[in-house]
């Protein structure tokens, strides 16, 4: 499939600088953005920056791969909630994948996710590492 | 609004079928449908189709089908909701027909697979998860279900005998389906030793890709007198949405969307789960039907396992699951599924089921749910003996 940047650049402010919309009547803060608060209807938001820690709620290890992660496979892919409750998909690098566990550490460092599309468009984004790395 | 019943189902071939198009596929289906209810004629149709787009480079198969069939000029229109998709247009033809806006309306089901290679099937699958914030990351659809099954193991320690015994459960059943793809028999040690695809799920935990096409005719019940054939009557139709990035669920563990059709059907219906006879659930991995059997009520959260692992969802069981083998064994084309699972149940209901797989404790009320992506959406249809 033929990738166009401004499908990418638009999500620059998610992918890159982890933006997410808190909602001011719940103050709830969900991501990505989104324009209405699924709870309240609620429009009237802000910008926050999620918190770059949390810990793994559940993942699993891909070992059959889609051909752009064919030289990454095995790899591991977890949600993640962060330490103000929102929770995110990502994968789970630097560590072996045999040691990935339920109630695990990590931290959200910015990496090369894929050479995505027909052309191998180089993508960046967020990727869980252990917290202690 | 009118009592709305099927009076006749059809399927085409299902399993890797080089020589049909997607054209072919779903005219055998629908021929199959038409001449099994003996109707003459049909007022409109709804296509299930996932993404014939993607698949096959064919979308506008609105136009397309029913020229093949041979209905050029009838009302037809293509529905979708990923995996759901089969399921919306039965319900969608049972709107028609309650409204009375139509008589007589097929609800077909179509989706061809292997024209593609297994990658591009894999990213094709794959629009029915979030793509910029799943799919992006690395997402697969047996990795999805795989999260779902760590989360549902580590709540409720859910074991790796349970997700087999589904497995081993609905190839018995498939074995003795004559549409099914994979009509063998497994055993847990072949599920367990076969090749893992994303831990936990081993290749035999997954559905498999597959060509195919199911059809129903739905009419009114003075029109399924006269006919003089078996027919059942729809009394409940329940559709349910969720996220549909998992991450955003508010629990991992169970499938809400299932819950709000499963609702919405027995209401419609009047009846609970308690007066179900028999179900056919979208086990498209083994964790599935597990999540499913307790988000549709019928077993507590994290009981649903030990009881499929005790037999009770087998074919002499309490509560039959998949007898047609289910997605797991029979095959999934993704948008004929949940066509498939309302003529299984038609079959089961009107006692025509196939070489031993006949339920025989005489069920009366049976359930389908039919399920899009990782539980964004569900539908729910509740059948009854006429």
């Amino acid at each position: 499939m033929t990738m166009f940047s401004a499908r990418n650049w638009r999500e620059y402010p998610q992918r890159y600088r982890l933006e997410a919309s808190k909602f001011k009547k719940s103050g709830k803060t969900y991501f990505p953005k989104r324009i209405v608060d699924p709870e309240t209807g609620d429009t009237e938001q802000e910008t926050v920056k999620l918190p770059d820690t949390g810990k793994i709620i559940t993942y699993t290890v891909i070992r059959v791969a889609p051909s752009q992660w064919g030289d990454q496979s095995p790899y591991a892919l977890a949600i993640a909630e962060l330490t103000d409750g929102t929770r995110l998909m990502a994968q789970l690098t630097d560590c072996n994948v045999n040691d990935v566990k339920i109630g695990m550490e990590v931290r959200i460092e910015f990496r090369r996710v894929q050479a995505e599309g027909d052309q191998g468009v180089l993508s960046y984004g967020y990727k869980f590492v252990p917290k202690w790395y | 609004m009118r009592e709305v019943c099927i009076v006749g189902v059809g399927f085409s071939k299902w399993g890797e079928v080089w020589r049909k198009s997607i054209r072919d596929l779903h005219t055998d289906a629908a021929l199959a449908a038409i001449k099994n209810a003996g109707v003459d004629h049909i007022d409109s149709m709804y296509i299930g189709c996932m993404t014939g787009g993607l698949f096959v480079g064919q979308e506008h198969l609105a136009s397309m089908l029913p020229d093949y069939l041979g209905m050029r000029g009838v009302p037809a229109t293509r529905v979708e909701a990923a995996c759901a998709s089969g399921g919306l247009a039965v319900r969608q033809a049972f709107i028609e027909i309650a409204s009375g806006i139509s008589d007589i309306v097929m609800a077909s089901g179509v989706e061809k697979m292997t024209d593609c290679s297994g990658n591009d099937a894999t990213f094709a699958l794959a629009t029915a998860a979030d793509q910029e914030y799943e799919v992006f990351n690395g997402a697969t659809f047996p990795g999805l279900y795989a999260m779902m099954a760590h989360a549902h193991m580590a709540k409720y320690g859910t074991t790796r005998a349970m997700l087999s015994a589904v497995s081993v459960k609905n190839h018995h059943n498939g074995s003795m389906n004559p549409v099914a793809q994979y009509p063998f028999k497994v055993t847990a040690e072949q599920v367990e030793k076969s090749v893992m695809i994303a831990d936990p799920l081993h290749i035999l935990d997954c559905s498999p890709i597959t060509d195919g096409s199911a059809a129903a005719i739905l009419t009114t019940v003075d029109i399924a007198k006269k006919l003089g054939k078996p027919y059942v009557k729809i009394i409940g139709s329940g559709v349910g949405t969720d996220t549909i990035a998992l991450a955003q669920r508010e629990d991992l563990t169970t499938i809400k969307a299932s819950t709000i059709a499963s609702q919405g059907a027995f209401k419609m219906a009047g009846k609970t789960i308690d007066d179900i006879d028999f179900a056919e659930v979208h086990d498209c991995f083994t964790i599935a039907e597990i999540m499913v059997a307790e988000s549709i009520g019928k077993y507590k959260p994290g009981k649903a396992g030990e009881a499929i692992l005790a037999g009770e969802t087998s074919l002499e069981g309490k509560f039959p699951m998949n007898t047609s083998g289910g997605l797991k064994s029979k095959g999934h084309p993704v948008g004929a599924t949940g066509v498939a699972q309302v003529a299984e149940v038609y079959k089961q209901l009107t006692g025509q089921a196939e070489n031993g797989r006949q339920i025989k404790s005489n069920p009366k009320i049976g359930m389908t749910q039919n399920m899009g992506g990782s539980g964004g959406s569900s539908v729910v249809h509740i059948m009854e003996v006429a």
